[in-house]
C-alpha cells in the first residue's frame, strides 16, 4: 500500500497548470456555473460543512501518517535510484454520478473494442489499410508495429487485455479521451488503496452514499486472464511477470499477484522447452499458461528483440507464435496507442462497428501534413505540440506557457522534421475542490479507467484512478512536484 | 513455490539469524576482554573472531592492527565486509523485499525498520551508546522476525524454508562460537574465578547460562558446557536442537530430488542423538566441530542445489 511512483504525473500537471495563467472556462466537478452545488456533490459538501475541521485535519493527519508510514519502507531505495517518489493523497473524493459514468463506460467499452479489433486487422488481413482509411505507411513503417506478430493468432482475438484510458472533462464537462494506453498502463493499486484508505478514514460517507465497490478489479482481472488461456488449457497457471525489485511499479506488480493468489516471476524464473514455458519451482518445473506481463516488448525476449535484456526469457515468442502461452498484452499493442494512429481512432469505430463514436477525440494537427503543419506554425502560442512517439511529457510544447524562445525552438523543430509531431489545441481541463496548504482550492484532474477485454465481453470497475495536479499556476514540469490522486467515486442510483 | 522465492525466503532468515549470532559472539568476547588479561591474549582473542570467519585478507587490507576497536568497527559496521552486522541486516533485508509479495506486512516491516536503524547509526554513535546495548538490540530485532514469521505467517512451504534457513545457520554459528571460545578457554583449565566468569559468558551469549543452571545444577564444567550447546535435545541454541528442526523441515518440503540431502542430514542427526560427550572430546572437539561445519556447509549446498536453483529441465 503505497503511492510510490510509476505513473506519468508530469503531462497532466503540465496541461492543467497551464490552465491557471489562461481565461479558459473550467468546468468543476462540484459547483456549476452559479456557484451552486450540483445535485451528485450535495450530501457530501452537506457533510463537509457541518464537520469540524478538526476533526478533518486529525483525518488528513491520520491518512498522511498511514503512508507516511509505507513511504518510509519506499524511501529506502529510492536512496539507491532517486526514482521512488510519494504520490499523495488527497480526502476530497472524485464523484461521478451514474448515468455519466453509464455514458462514459459504453465509451470506453467501444473504444477498447475497436482499438482490439484493429490490432487484429492489421496483424492479419489490414482491411483498414486495403480501405484507405489509415495509411499504410503509418501503421507498418512505425517502430511499434511488431512484423512478428503477423498472422498470429491470439485467443480470443484480444490483444490489449487490460487498457489504461486517459480520460479529461473540458469546459462544457464533455469527456474527451487524451490516450489510450494499451502497453503496460499502470496506477490501479493507486485505485484500490485510496479506497482502502477513504473507508477507513470516513466509513459514515459510505453510510450516506451508494458508491459503487471498486474491490474486485483483482478478480475481474484474474478471471479475464484466465479466460484467455491456450485452447485446451482447463485450469491455467496464470503468473505476473515483473521487471524486479528496481522497478518503480514493483509495489503493484507484488500488490495484484497476491491480491490474484498468483505467483509474481522475474524472468529468470522462467525457462522455454518445446515450445512452452515453464517455471522452476522447489517441486520442479510447472507449466505456464498465461503471463500478466509488466515488461515492454523490447524487453521480453533477448532472442527476438533487445538482445541484451536480462529481464526477458529466452525463447517466449515462439512459445507464444505457437499458442502455447497466452501474453496479456499481447506483444504489439503500441502500435495502436501511438500519438501518430491516435487521430485516427473515430474512423476506426465507424469501419470497424458500424457506430458513431460516443467519446471525443481532441482534435488533433497531424504536422506530416502540409495544411496541419501551416496552421500549427501559425498557432503555436495556442497549441499543444507533442512528439510523436513522446510520453511521460517529455519533448512538448505547451503554447500558452512556452516562452518566445521554447515557442521558436519548435518551429525549427517542426520545420526540420514535421512527421515527427502532432498538435492539439490547449484543454480546459476540469478541477475539482482540492485540500492544498492554504485550504480548499480547485485543482485540475484526469481519469483512468482500466478497462479489461477477453473475447466479446469488455468490463471494467466503476471509476478508474483520478489523478490531481497539486501546484497552483506552476509551469514548471518537476516530477519531483509530482501529482496526487483521490479517490473516485461512482454513485449507484 | 518458486525456487527464487524459496531461496530469497532462506537467506532472509539465514542473515537476520547471522547477524543475531555475530552480535552473540562479539557480545561475549567483549565481556570476555574485560576480564583481567595480557594484552596479546585480548587481541589473540578478538583475531580468532577475524580467522573464524575467514576474513584475515580482508581485514588485514583495510586495518593495521588487531585489536577491539578494528575488529569491531570491522565487524558492526563496515560496509565492505559481507560478513559484517550491518551488511547482514541489509542483506535480510534485500532477500525480504524481493519478497514481500510472500512474507506478510509485519514481517516485511521488521526487518526493513530494522535495517533503516541499522543503517543510521554510525561505529561511532553505537560505541556511544554502549556497544553492549547495540548486541541487544540486534538480538531483540531478530527476535522480533521471528516472532512476526511465528505469529502471522500462514505454515505452508514458505515457512519451512525460513526455519530452515534460521536453523542452518544455527547450527552452523553455535558450532563455530563454541569452537572460538572453548579453544582458548580450554588451556588455561585450571579452575578459578576468571574461568567461571569465561565460561558464564559464553553460556550467556547463547543465552543459556539459567538453562545450564536448570539443567545440572552443579558448577560449571567444559565438558558440561559442550554437552549442553551440542548434544541437549531441548536447548533452542544446540546443535541437536537445530539438527531436530532441519531434518523435520527438509521432511516437509522434500522433493524428487532430494534423497540425498535428507539421508545426510538424517545421518547427522543420528549421529548428534546417539552421541555421547566423552567420545567427541577424546576425538578432539575442535576436530569434531571442524567436522560438524564442513557436513552443514554441505547440507545448505544440496538444499540449494535441490530446491533452491534447480538446473533448468530445458537443457
Amino acid at each position: 500500500m503505497c503511492f510510490a511512483g510509476g505513473m506519468e504525473t508530469a503531462e497532466i500537471q503540465v496541461r492543467a497548470s497551464l490552465s491557471d495563467e489562461s481565461t479558459m472556462n473550467f468546468y468543476n466537478e462540484m459547483m456549476d456555473a452559479n456557484g451552486g452545488v450540483r445535485a451528485h456533490y450535495q450530501r457530501y459538501d452537506d457533510w463537509l460543512k457541518s464537520t469540524p475541521p478538526e476533526r478533518i485535519a486529525r483525518k488528513r493527519a491520520e491518512a498522511d501518517l498511514a503512508f507516511h508510514r509505507v513511504g518510509i519502507t519506499f524511501a529506502v531505495y529510492g536512496e539507491e535510484a532517486g526514482k521512488e517518489r510519494l504520490i499523495p493523497f488527497d480526502i476530497v473524493p472524485r464523484i461521478i454520478p451514474s448515468a455519466e459514468w453509464k455514458a462514459l463506460q459504453s465509451g470506453l467499452r467501444q473504444r477498447v473494442k475497436a482499438l482490439n479489433m484493429f490490432l487484429h486487422d492489421i496483424y492479419h488481413d489490414q482491411e483498414i489499410l486495403k480501405a484507405g482509411i489509415i495509411p499504410a505507411e503509418q501503421v507498418l513503417n512505425n517502430a511499434q508495429y511488431r512484423p512478428v506478430m503477423k498472422g498470429v493468432d491470439v485467443p480470443g482475438g484480444i490483444y490489449a487485455h487490460i487498457a489504461g484510458v486517459d480520460v479529461v472533462r473540458a469546459g462544457e464537462g464533455e469527456f474527451y479521451v487524451l490516450e489510450d494506453n494499451l502497453r503496460v498502463p499502470s496506477g490501479v493499486s493507486y485505485m484500490l488503496e485510496d479506497r482502502k484508505m477513504m473507508m477507513r478514514l470516513f466509513p459514515e460517507l459510505f453510510a450516506k452514499h451508494k458508491v459503487a465497490p471498486v474491490q474486485h478489479y483483482p478478480d475481474l482481472l484474474l478471471e479475464k486472464l484466465r479466460a484467455v488461456a491456450p485452447k485446451g488449457v482447463s485450469n491455467p497457471t496464470v503468473v505476473v511477470l515483473t521487471p524486479g525489485a528496481y522497478n518503480s511499479a514493483y509495489f503493484e506488480h507484488t500488490f495484484l499477484a497476491q491480491q490474484m493468489g498468483v505467483e509474481l516471476v522475474e524472468g529468470r524464473d522462467l525457462f522455454v522447452k518445446n515450445e512452452v514455458v515453464y517455471m522452476q519451482t522447489t517441486q520442479g518445473s510447472q507449466r505456464v499458461d498465461v503471463i500478466y506481463r509488466r515488461i515492454d516488448d523490447d524487453f521480453l525476449d533477448p532472442q527476438a528483440f533487445r538482445p541484451d535484456s536480462a529481464l526477458g526469457v529466452p525463447g517466449i515468442l515462439k512459445a507464444y507464435q505457437a499458442g502455447n502461452v497466452t501474453l496479456a498484452n499481447a506483444i504489439g499493442t503500441g502500435v495502436a496507442d501511438d500519438k501518430s494512429i491516435y487521430p485516427y481512432v473515430p474512423e476506426m469505430i465507424r469501419f470497424y462497428l458500424g457506430e458513431e463514436p460516443k467519446l471525443n477525440n481532441v482534435p488533433t494537427y497531424m504536422c506530416r501534413k502540409k495544411d496541419d503543419l501551416d496552421y500549427v506554425l501559425a498557432h503555436l502560442p495556442e497549441l499543444v505540440v507533442k512528439e510523436v512517439h513522446g510520453a511521460g511529457g517529455y519533448g512538448m510544447l505547451v503554447g500558452p506557457a512556452a516562452t518566445k524562445e521554447q515557442i521558436e525552438h519548435f518551429r525549427q523543430l517542426l520545420l526540420a522534421k514535421p512527421d515527427g509531431y502532432i498538435a492539439q489545441p490547449t484543454l480546459a481541463l476540469s478541477n475539482c475542490p482540492t485540500f492544498v496548504e492554504e485550504g480548499i482550492a480547485p485543482r485540475h484532474l484526469d481519469l483512468r479507467p482500466f478497462v479489461l477485454s477477453s473475447g466479446d465481453c469488455v468490463n471494467m470497475v466503476p471509476g478508474g484512478l483520478t489523478r490531481v495536479a497539486l501546484t497552483k499556476g506552476s509551469l514548471v514540469v518537476n516530477s519531483s512536484q509530482g501529482g496526487g490522486t483521490k479517490d473516485t467515486w461512482v454513485l449507484e442510483d | 513455490m518458486l525456487s527464487r522465492t524459496a531461496d530469497h525466503l532462506f537467506w532472509m532468515s539465514r542473515y537476520i539469524e547471522r547477524a543475531e549470532n555475530l552480535a552473540r559472539l562479539l557480545d561475549v568476547t567483549w565481556q570476555m576482554s574485560m576480564v583481567p588479561q595480557s594484552e596479546d591474549a585480548a587481541n589473540q582473542n578478538w583475531h580468532a573472531i577475524i580467522t573464524l570467519n575467514s576474513l584475515d585478507e580482508a581485514f588485514a587490507a583495510k586495518y593495521p592492527a588487531v585489536n577491539a576497536e578494528n575488529v569491531l568497527r570491522f565487524m558492526v559496521s563496515d560496509a565492505d565486509n559481507y560478513s559484517s552486522i550491518y551488511s547482514c541486516l541489509r542483506l535480510a533485508r534485500e532477500n525480504a523485499h524481493a519478497v514481500r509479495g510472500t512474507i506478510t506486512t509485519e514481517m516485511w516491516e521488521t526487518l526493513n525498520f530494522t535495517w533503516l536503524e541499522a543503517r543510521d547509526k554510525s561505529f561511532e554513535q553505537i560505541l556511544n551508546a554502549g556497544i553492549g546495548e547495540f548486541f541487544e538490540w540486534v538480538k531483540m530485532r531478530s527476535s522480533l522476525s521471528r516472532g512476526t514469521t511465528l505469529g502471522t505467517l500462514l505454515q505452508d512451504e514458505s515457512y519451512h524454508f525460513i526455519r530452515l534457513g534460521t536453523l542452518l545457520e544455527r547450527a552452523d554459528n553455535t558450532a563455530r562460537i563454541l569452537d572460538v571460545k572453548y579453544h582458548v578457554l580450554r588451556p588455561h583449565g585450571d579452575e578459578g574465578a576468571t574461568d567461571f566468569y569465561q565460561w558464564g559468558a559464553l553460556l550467556r551469549s547463547v543465552s543459556a547460562f539459567e538453562v545450564y543452571r536448570k539443567a545440572y545444577r552443579d558448577v560449571i564444567t567444559p565438558e558440561r558446557v559442550a554437552e549442553l550447546l551440542i548434544l541437549r535435545n531441548d536447548m533452542p541454541r544446540s546443535l541437536h536442537f537445530c539438527m531436530n528442526g532441519v531434518v523435520k523441515n527438509l521432511d516437509l518440503i522434500a522433493n524428487r530430488h532430494s534423497g540425498e540431502t535428507q539421508r545426510q542430514a538424517g545421518l547427522l542427526h543420528a549421529q548428534l542423538h546417539y552421541a555421547r560427550v566423552e567420545d567427541i572430546l577424546a576425538q578432539g572437539l575442535h576436530e569434531w566441530l571442524t567436522d560438524f561445519m564442513d557436513r552443514i556447509y554441505i547440507l545448505g549446498d544440496g538444499i540449494s542445489k535441490d530446491f533452491l536453483v534447480p538446473l533448468a529441465e530445458a537443457a
